[in-house]
Formats: structure tokens, sequence, C-alpha cells
């Protein structure tokens, strides 16, 4: 059962539209959903919106509009659906990014496999076949929270940080991937390698992905991956439009 | 006439900066922009100018600057020691600054972001709509020596005058209630509001650490709470109970609980205060919090109004031999201008 939805006050800079105070695939859906009938309001106080894992953030300037009035209006697209029940908009994409799995480019494969309860192939198997959704965007700047994993894959972060690992590096733990924008100190355990750019701000469109695209990534092997050369702005990665 | 200012020497910590970059939050990018917005309008209003032009920014110290063509100068924000072919600069001022003129700007005298705008503002290329600099973006980078910034000849008026709003020192930061403030008790909201906090040496753009004596602050609910968007001027509570204040270039979410909002207006006083400083919170309303931040806004828009002559210039004054110009020497050690309240 999902909780209902509720609407807080963002300091002085906006609102919030809660969806649960834990992820689920659920509230996931409702946000995104929720996100995009927002944006087709176009209301003139709107100046921004954001999703993250289970909320929208309206951006409205509660110096100059009232946040009353900008709460019932939300209450009002809130009242026209089950939006734990909505459809994933259409028109997302979907993205291929080849991936090296394991090797000195991904270390830790093994034993985050090991964690997971899997043999090293079968964790392989997995990550390469499992289709996840950008949950959000977010920590730094297109940078995706990927999921949901299976079960399985329901793995603590580890106890210390990982120095630090490349641009473009596949991590996981609690059910979720995420690809790097740049080198970054994390906990998350470096399964794979990819030459994904989340962030090129010389590109026409600074940032590759949007809440909602969904990604797999295949399996390459070491040689493929020295060989691969970028074909556009955000790496190599061939994308389809989900209809 | 086209030129450049060319960065002879730099201090660590200098970046150009404008008003940030919006509408890209749901990309996972902040505004960014000058840590101390109020002095990009305080610049724009001595130089005659939209708020929007880029001007340098100074952490801690500046740096030794030339220009290739005559133009003109303000020094806004955190005091710094400046002087011009050697002859002292006062700030929150307007100075010519003619081609080939050495402009020396030394460490900080109060505060901790200065700021140094030329006329016409700086005419970088914008990225993404914007000049700035986003440091933990990889937008930009600091500004090191040698660096040229191109810039515009231009005949703005020099010798005018600011009475800057007094934020550089630290002091009572209003604050609201925001949608994570519940999750702290009503014991541990009045003890926050009690205590005498201290800005942390460790503080940049994207937050300020703030130390005090005692216990901690945390939440009800720990540290599982959800990642939740941040908007700057939240102060977030981290494991160890330490408040940050989050500013320009904090994440767009993150997930430690915020026991609440400093008001925008109130901002620059934080991002200003230097290591050491006292700051304490204080809630207030959302209708004083709107009254306190329409009132702020208002002043920023009469800031233009609020200009006036440093030194007379000799062909407004139609008496000029009646008067004792010696008298009208200014150093920028002592500031003849400051009114009370607003000393280092």
């Amino acid at each position: 059962m999902s909780a209902p939805p509720t609407i807080a006050r963002v300091g002085l800079t906006g609102l919030l539209v809660s969806f649960g105070s834990a992820m689920s695939e659920p509230a996931n859906r409702a946000a995104l959903a929720f996100r995009t009938a927002v944006e087709a309001e176009d209301w003139p106080e709107v100046s921004e919106t954001m999703m993250s894992l289970v909320s929208v953030f309206v951006a409205v300037d509660l110096v100059t509009a009232p946040a009353e009035e900008i709460e019932a209006r939300l209450r009002e697209v809130l009242a026209r659906q089950d939006w734990y029940a909505a459809e994933l908009p259409s028109g997302r994409t979907l993205w291929h990014v080849p991936t090296v799995y394991g090797t000195d480019l991904a270390p830790q494969l093994e034993e985050a496999a090991e964690v997971a309860g899997l043999d090293p192939d079968e964790a392989i198997r997995q990550l390469s076949t499992a289709r996840v959704r950008v949950l959000t965007l977010g920590f730094a700047p297109g940078q995706p929270y990927l999921g949901e994993l299976p079960e399985v894959w329901n793995i603590p972060r580890q106890q210390g940080l990982t120095k630090s690992v490349p641009r473009g590096a596949l991590v996981t733990a609690i059910r979720q991937l995420i690809i790097f924008t740049g080198p970054t100190p994390t906990g998350w355990r470096h399964v794979g390698q990819t030459a994904f750019r989340n962030f090129n701000q010389q590109a026409e469109v600074p940032f590759a992905l949007s809440p909602g695209d969904e990604l797999v990534f295949p399996a390459i092997d070491r040689a493929a991956f020295d060989k691969l050369s970028a074909p556009n702005s955000y790496g190599a990665a061939e994308r389809e439009v989900i209809a | 006439m086209s030129g450049a200012l060319t960065i002879l020497s730099a201090g660590p910590a200098l970046s150009l900066q404008d008003l940030g970059r919006r509408g890209y939050l749901a990309k996972g990018l902040t505004r960014g922009g000058a840590a101390d917005l109020r002095a990009l309008h305080e610049g724009a209003a001595l130089l005659g100018q939209a708020p929007d032009c880029a001007a340098i920014e100074m952490m801690g110290m500046g740096g030794t600057f030339e220009a290739d063509v005559d133009t003109v100068i303000a020094l806004t924000g955190a005091e710094m020691a400046a002087t011009l072919d050697g002859a002292p600069l006062i700030w929150n001022a307007s100075h010519a600054l003619s081609a080939g003129a050495k402009l020396v700007i030394a460490g900080v005298r109060a505060g901790t972001y200065g700021y140094l705008h030329v006329a016409g503002g700086f005419d970088t290329p914008p990225e993404m709509g914007a000049r700035s600099a986003h440091l933990t973006a990889g937008i930009g980078a600091l500004l090191q020596a040698s660096d040229s910034l191109p810039i515009e000849a231009s005949h703005a008026r020099p010798g005018l005058f600011l009475t800057p709003e007094g934020r550089l020192s630290g002091g009572v930061i209003r604050m609201v209630l925001s949608f994570q403030s519940a999750l702290f008790s009503d014991a541990t909201r009045a003890r926050f509001g009690e205590t005498v906090f201290r800005r942390d040496p460790r503080a940049n753009r994207q937050g300020v650490r703030l130390d005090m004596a005692g216990d901690g602050f945390h939440a009800e609910g720990g540290l599982s709470i959800v990642s939740e968007v941040i908007t700057p001027g939240d102060i977030q509570v981290t494991g160890d109970g330490a408040p940050y204040v989050l500013m320009c270039e904090s994440q767009t979410t993150g997930g430690y609980p915020r026991i609440g909002t400093v008001l925008p207006c109130d901002l620059p006083k934080v991002a200003q205060a230097p290591a050491g400083a006292e700051l304490r919170f204080q809630v207030v309303s959302l209708e004083e919090a709107i009254a306190a931040e329409t009132r702020a806004r208002a002043e920023i828009k009469a800031l233009p109004s609020r200009i006036a002559r440093l030194v007379r210039d000799p062909h407004d004054i139609a008496d000029l031999l009646s008067y004792q110009l010696i008298s009208g020497a200014v150093s920028a050690a002592a500031d003849p201008f400051a009114t009370t309240g607003e000393q280092p």
C-alpha cells in the first residue's frame, strides 16, 4: 500500500510533493509522471521542477507567490489520477552502454558478486542483461541513479571509501547502479567501466540522460573497450526511442 | 576598443562569477554563481550596469592585475587591501584603471569573498547561459596567473562610493523551518537556536561548516532518510551532528536531514563570515521571512540611488580655489564612510 502524497514547503523557494518516505518503484514512477504533468501545466510562477527518488520539487518564489494557492493547484493535479499506478511516459530513450565487467578497469566485480552470493559469471550475466531506469539525476551534473536491480543486489555500501573511481565507472549498492560523471570517492562497489559521459558542457545538449530513460549495459571485453571510439558527445553508446 | 585584463599573480581561489545558472536542477546542477550575490549588485550599481555582468570573486586574497585598455573597476564584498600603482584604493568604490597601471589586491581585512568588477563585465564566452565557474561541477576553473579576460574600453564613472549593508563579521542569521525540520525534536531545535556557532575554516562555495561547544544535533529518523532536494541556505546536519549551511555550489539532493533554511537575504552574511566568526540562528515565521526578503529586494533595487561621490570631481566644483583640498584625502585603512556597527 502506498501512503497518500504529501505537500510541504521548501524554505522560501518552492513546494515538495512527496510520494513516499523511502525509495520504491511505484513512488518513483508516481514522481516521474507527476513531474511531467506539472511541467505540462506551464504555470508562470513555476521556474523549474525536479524529481528526486520519490518526490517532485516545484520551484516557486514564495516571496511573491502565495504558497497556499500553488499548493491548491498541485492538489488539483494530484486528485486527477492514482499517480502510483501511472504509466511510464512515452518518448523516453533506451541507451545501450557497452561495459567491461571486472578486470583492472573495474576491480570490485568479484567482491560485489560475493556479497550478493553469486559467482562472477552469473553476476556479469545479471548486470549485463538488467534493464534499469534513471530513478533520478543528482549529486553531480547529469549523474544517474539507476534501478532497480533484482533483490539479490540489495547489497550494502562498503564500510570504507574507495579513494577515487574514474569517470564512466559503473558502481552498485542497494539494488541501484550509478555511472559516475567525474572521478569520485565512493562507498559503492566498482563493478564495470564504461566510456559513457553523463555531462559534457561543450555539447549542444550538455546532459545525456533524463529521469525515466532506460539503460542496459551489454558486456564487452577489454580489447573491444580499448578500441571504443566515441561516436557522439556522450561516449560510446547507442540509443533508441521507447515508444 | 577591446582589450583584456591580465592576471599577473593570483591568490589561491579566484574565479569568474555571475548570477549563476538556473533551470538545471533536474539535471543535477545547482545554480552556482557569486557566493555573495549582494556584492554583485553593488558592483553593478557602482558601474551603472546590469547585475548579470561577470566579476572576479576572490576568496581570502586577491592578486595583481593589469589592463591593456583604459577602463573603470569597482571593488565590493569582503574588504581587501588594494593599491593602484602603489596608491591605496578605497573599497566599495569605483576607480579608473588606466592601461598599464598595476592593481594589487592583497589579503582580506574583513569578510571572506571580495569582488573585482570591470565596466561592461568580463566578456568571456558563456557556457550553458552563464560565465560563472561552477567548480564542483567542473564547469570553468580557478583563475591563474597569466590568464587574460576580455574586456571593453570604458569611460564609466570612477570615484563613486556605496555604503554596503554590513555583513562581513557574522552575527544573527534568520532562518525558516523547512520540510525536514520536524525530524528534529522541539528540544533539539530550541538548543540549536540557543547555540553560538563559529564558522569552521573548512568552508567553501559548497558549504560552510559550523563548529560549536557541546553535543551535535541529531534527527529522530537518524540517517535513513531518503535523498531529497537541497536548496542554497539549507542547514544540513551530517552524521557527526555538525551543521553545514549549504551554499551556491551544493549538490542538488542530499540524504542528511535539514533543520531549516537561511533566508536568501541573510545568505551573504553566512558566506562572508570569516573563519572563527560567531553565527547564531533565529527562526522567523513565514510572514516575517517574506517581509524581510521583500525589504532586501527593494534595497537592492534602490542601490543605484544610494551611490555617492567619493572625491568630488574638480570639474564639478565651481569655486575650486576656495577648497582646502588636502583634507579631502582618504585612506583605504580608515574608512570615513563606514556607518556604525559595520567595522570588522
